[in-house]
């Protein structure tokens, strides 16, 4: 039920909030934030309780919750939450509140209207985090699709039609070999046991014939890399991320890629362990390719919003490099890398988008000289693009330190070259900082400084990042459970990640269970 | 015949009974209300009386016809859509007609294709399959033309017209090859002959493929769509949206029933034939829309690429494709009925809303309409929480089952294609509203108009139906399933 609720509450806030437009003005982004606050609020609960489970190092589910669906089809509405879900709602609820501060000003037309489509934005990715049945997955999956479109048609800035259109076409691309891939894996196991079934650990058990795990594998990685990006399916991604708003281009960038990565780690990887063996060196050459081709555009970006999109591109590369590598310490690196990302590209677009309210352009040639005018915002952007660099003591730092400590081992060579990212996210956003807000000031009139809510907003998002890049433990020991099951060097015959099915709930109910000390 | 027999085929008596009572009491009082809602509670006590009928079912009512839940689940399918247009129509005709003008033969008109629509889902024999096709075929040409006053309509009707007849000069010329070959007319019969001799005999096979043209003529299926679009740009709206559903609903359940007697999809020269068609169907609907600038071509088109979708599931054969395709049909029919509505709706006298610019803004002004829109064209599109999305996953996973893997991956990318043309007119929706000085006075009045309650209450029926068979279709599922058992086991029943 708790999990039901974590989804619900968007959800059902949603229309409350286009409602309340004609309450009063601000109704609506309130409706918003506290929607998101129980959320936020439930989901730190569940986690301050899950505590003590989660140094046992058995990544059972902490909370599950089972009803039947569609019997014919072997489909139920079948929730799980484990460490790795749980951050990333903890995650998703704290960002959600950031696009909507984001927001505050940005949105001035239509407000009730804006804020239900992001409650249902939202609502679709914890359902994407939660669902273990690969039907109800696609579904919050696709969910979360819809208003994301409307979010950037309607509010977008220039080039909306143009961009909104390209990130609904690849990412639909990409849903429909995912589905065709989960039907196949459903109707395999019709073949196999003389049912269908799209539940997760029915699925886990299933040996799939070589050619055929290699196929499917590579629907699945299609499928969640277009999300993520990797390339060579990012070319949706500058366009996106620029023309949207900017509370929809910090759920894009902090949200929708983190679902593409958790499919990869949740799903893609567990289901198709052969295939990914010989598959992982790919995927890693694709990681490092996203970390240089990232790199190198972001340095030639003139636009401020391109220049971090690129930028993520070479972010989640990371990401990539670490879920495929294989060692517990890259995984565990490739974790922290979503969540410092989430935290900041959030406050980067956030600033880029202050910017942009007060200049009425992205354009870095036309700024300069801003740290005297706007000083709020110039010192978080210094302190963010420090972050985004990965200067030690920060989150980012502990994310891509680890990801390149793991991977070494396996990829050397693909490692070092990794490292050269590194080096050129400094020279990006310094010549950011540089370009912006230092130099020969360009114009004369006073600018507005941040208001004191968003000023405290990124306050709180860099006091986050300095305590996860000093104590990073909390979200490591959350999902190091999970991690673990993940390198499990051969698949279990039966899945040891969850517990037999006998064991599981009946229908309709939930419990905690302890796993075996 | 005994009386189970009669039972069996009450549906269609009674139905036909209430097409002569209408035309009856047109010749003595004539009375637009009254005559729409009678025959509205036709269609309604015609439904009603299904269940009834499906108690001495499966049974073979004479040569011709055969009466199973599989016709019978088809019958409540078109007998549904039915009303739903007839609720359209009433305004839509108060609009276009002065009261002198005679507009009550319309809804005669409309339960006579009807009637032969629900013969076509229970014929076993070409006898019964023709004359059924020809009673829906020649109601709709004449209301397809029923607005005379105007040039579209009639042209539209002149090209129908012209369809039907070269439909029936090859389903007539490729009946008589197969009757050559096998001495039969029952569509079991045709089947034999060809099990038996364990080869296909050339003019079987020509026979098949002319009446397969014949029906694709009908379904407009790519390369036989030419007449599509044009018909559903000029036909009234209601009607662009009963050929959509009625008519294409009855000729695929015919298609199925065909298909399966005769054991087409055993014959491997048949399969690749249909394969084609699916295919070219497909490519040819969705990248044609993707030029179209009047909404109601951009949904002929999208309606011929969704024919060819409903082929690659026909095609995986066996109970799975059976399935598959009637839940389709019914989710197609469904959306394709709450896009016509709308935009059946928003017309005024002064014409169809067919052009984009009409769009322009509607979610600002009205937001009902252009809500419903939108969830229509999400559902065509395939997008969770809809039934086209359910129907979508059907059709996927019979080809995936199958095996039909290069079938499957053209589905895949001719969604994506379709999403783009479906996404502009959603985006047109959502646009900003046109300048306030650009609409003249009287038009901005003529908008804010009520709908009409019939027609908000079907719209209203047809969103929920979208939405639940898309949150939850396991009722429906389990339903086909049982129905669609009939249609497979059915030549056991033959006397």
């Amino acid at each position: 039920m708790v999990l039901w609720l974590l989804i619900l509450i968007p959800l059902l806030a949603a229309p409350l909030a286009w409602m309340g437009q004609q309450w009063s003005r601000h109704a609506a982004r309130w409706i918003a934030i506290g929607a998101l606050s129980i959320d936020l609020l439930l989901a730190l609960l569940l986690w301050s309780q899950d505590h003590r489970f989660q140094d046992s190092g058995h990544g059972s589910w902490l909370l599950e919750s089972q009803t039947n669906w569609i019997p014919l089809w072997g489909i139920s509405l079948h929730l799980g939450l484990d460490g790795l879900s749980l951050v990333l709602i903890l995650l998703t609820a704290f960002l959600g509140l950031i696009a909507t501060v984001a927001s505050w000003t940005e949105i001035q037309v239509r407000v009730g209207f804006f804020h239900c489509n992001v409650l249902l934005a939202l609502g679709g990715v914890i359902g994407v985090f939660l669902a273990i049945d690969l039907f109800l997955f696609f579904f919050f999956w696709e969910v979360m699709l819809v208003p994301m479109y409307l979010l950037i048609a309607i509010w977008g800035h220039e080039q909306r039609r143009h961009a909104s259109f390209k990130f609904f076409l690849f990412t639909q691309a990409g849903s429909l070999l995912l589905l065709v891939a989960i039907i196949a894996l459903a109707l395999l196991h019709q073949q196999a046991s003389g049912r269908p079934s799209f539940d997760y650990a029915d699925l886990m058990g299933l040996t799939l014939k070589n050619g055929m795990g290699w196929w499917l594998m590579l629907a699945f990685f299609i499928g969640f890399a277009v999300k993520l990006p990797a390339p060579p399916f990012h070319s949706w991604l500058p366009d996106t991320y620029t023309a949207a708003p900017t509370g929809a281009s910090v759920i894009l960038a902090g949200l929708l890629a983190k679902t593409g990565a958790y499919g990869l780690l949740r799903f893609t990887i567990p289901l198709f362990p052969d295939a990914i063996s010989e598959f992982a060196p790919i995927a890693m050459g694709l990681g490092v390719m996203g970390i240089l081709y990232g790199a190198v555009l972001a340095c030639a970006q003139t636009d401020i919003k391109r220049l971090v999109a690129y930028s993520s591109i070479s972010h989640m590369g990371f990401f990539l490099l670490g879920a495929f590598a294989g060692t517990e310490l890259a995984l565990q690196g490739a974790v922290m890398q979503l969540v410092a990302h989430g935290l900041s590209i959030g406050a980067l677009f956030m600033l880029a988008g202050a910017l942009q309210e007060r200049l009425y352009t992205r354009d870095m040639r036309q700024m300069g000289g801003l740290w005297g005018a706007i000083p709020r915002v110039a010192s978080m952007a210094l302190f963010f693009a420090l972050a985004s660099l990965g200067l030690p003591g920060l989150a980012n730092f502990i994310g891509e330190f680890l990801v390149l400590f793991g991977s070494f081992a396996s990829q050397p060579f693909l490692t070092i070259l990794a490292s050269i990212g590194m080096v050129m996210a400094a020279i990006y956003s310094l010549a950011m900082v540089q370009r912006t807000f230092f130099g020969r000031k360009r114009e004369a009139r006073i600018e507005r400084d941040l208001s004191n809510i968003a000023f405290g907003t990124l306050l709180l998002i860099a006091v986050l990042q300095v305590w996860l890049g000093l104590y990073p433990r909390p979200v490591l020991t959350t999902t190091m459970p999970v991690m673990e099951t993940l390198i499990q060097p051969a698949r279990p015959s039966s899945n040891l990640i969850h517990p037999p099915s006998e064991f599981l709930p009946s229908s309709n109910s939930f419990t905690s269970h302890v796993s075996a000390p | 015949m005994t009386l189970l027999d009669l039972i069996a085929l009450s549906p269609i008596l009674d139905l036909g009974a209430f097409s002569i009572v209408t035309m009856l009491v047109l010749a003595i009082r004539r009375h637009h209300a009254a005559i729409a809602v009678f025959s509205f509670v036709s269609c309604l006590l015609t439904l009603a009386i299904l269940p009834w009928a499906a108690t001495s079912t499966p049974r073979t009512v004479t040569a011709l016809l055969i009466v199973d839940k599989y016709a019978l689940l088809y019958m409540g399918l078109l007998l549904s859509a039915t009303m739903v247009v007839i609720s359209l129509s009433y305004r839509y005709l108060k609009l276009h007609f002065s009261e002198q003008e005679g507009v009550e033969e319309y809804y005669l008109l409309l339960l006579l294709a009807t009637f032969g629509g629900l013969v076509l889902t229970a014929s076993a024999h070409f006898v019964s399959f023709f004359l059924g096709l020809e009673v829906l075929g020649v109601s709709l040409c004449s209301l397809i033309g029923y607005l005379r006053t105007r040039r579209h309509p009639l042209e539209a009707a002149v090209k129908y017209l012209l369809l039907s007849i070269s439909a029936s000069a090859f389903l007539l010329f490729g009946m008589a090859l197969l009757y050559f070959e096998s001495g039969s007319m029952t569509f079991r019969g045709v089947g034999t002959v060809v099990e038996r001799a364990q080869t296909v005999p050339g003019l079987w096979l020509g026979g098949f493929v002319l009446v397969l043209v014949g029906i694709a003529l009908k379904l407009g299926l790519a390369p036989f769509h030419m007449w599509i679009p044009d018909v559903y740009q000029g036909a009234p709206t209601p009607i662009t949206a009963y050929i959509a559903t009625v008519s294409k609903g009855a000729v695929i359940a015919l298609l199925l029933r065909f298909a399966t007697d005769v054991g087409a999809l055993k014959i491997d020269a048949l399969a690749h034939l249909f394969g084609l068609l699916a295919v070219s169907s497909m490519v040819t609907g969705n990248v044609l829309a993707l030029f179209q600038q009047n909404v109601k071509r951009l949904l002929a088109y999208s309606s011929i690429a969704h024919f060819g979708y409903l082929l690659v599931a026909l095609l995986a054969g066996g109970s799975a494709a059976a399935e598959a395709v009637t839940f389709y049909v019914i989710a197609y029919c469904a959306m394709t009925l709450g896009a016509f509505g709308v935009v059946t709706v928003y017309s005024s006298e002064r014409g169809d809303a067919e052009r984009f610019e009409d769009y322009r803004g509607l979610f600002w002004t009205r937001p009902w309409l252009a809500a419903m829109l939108t969830l229509s064209l999400l559902s065509l599109a395939g997008i969770p929480v809809t039934a086209g999305f359910i129907g979508k996953f059907y059709a996927i996973a019979a080809g995936v089952d199958a095996g039909l893997w290069w079938l499957v991956l053209t589905l895949v990318g001719n969604s994506v294609i379709s999403l783009y043309y479906y996404l502009r007119l959603i985006v047109t929706l959502f646009d900003d509203e046109p300048a306030p000085t650009t609409i003249p006075q009287g038009r901005a009045v003529q908008t804010t108009e009520a709908a009409g309650w019939t027609a908000v209450f079907s719209l209203g029926l047809v969103a929920s139906i979208i939405l639940l068979l898309g949150v939850y279709p396991e009722p429906l599922m389990e339903f086909i399933r049982d129905s669609v058992s009939n249609l497979l086991m059915v030549g056991m029943l033959r006397p």
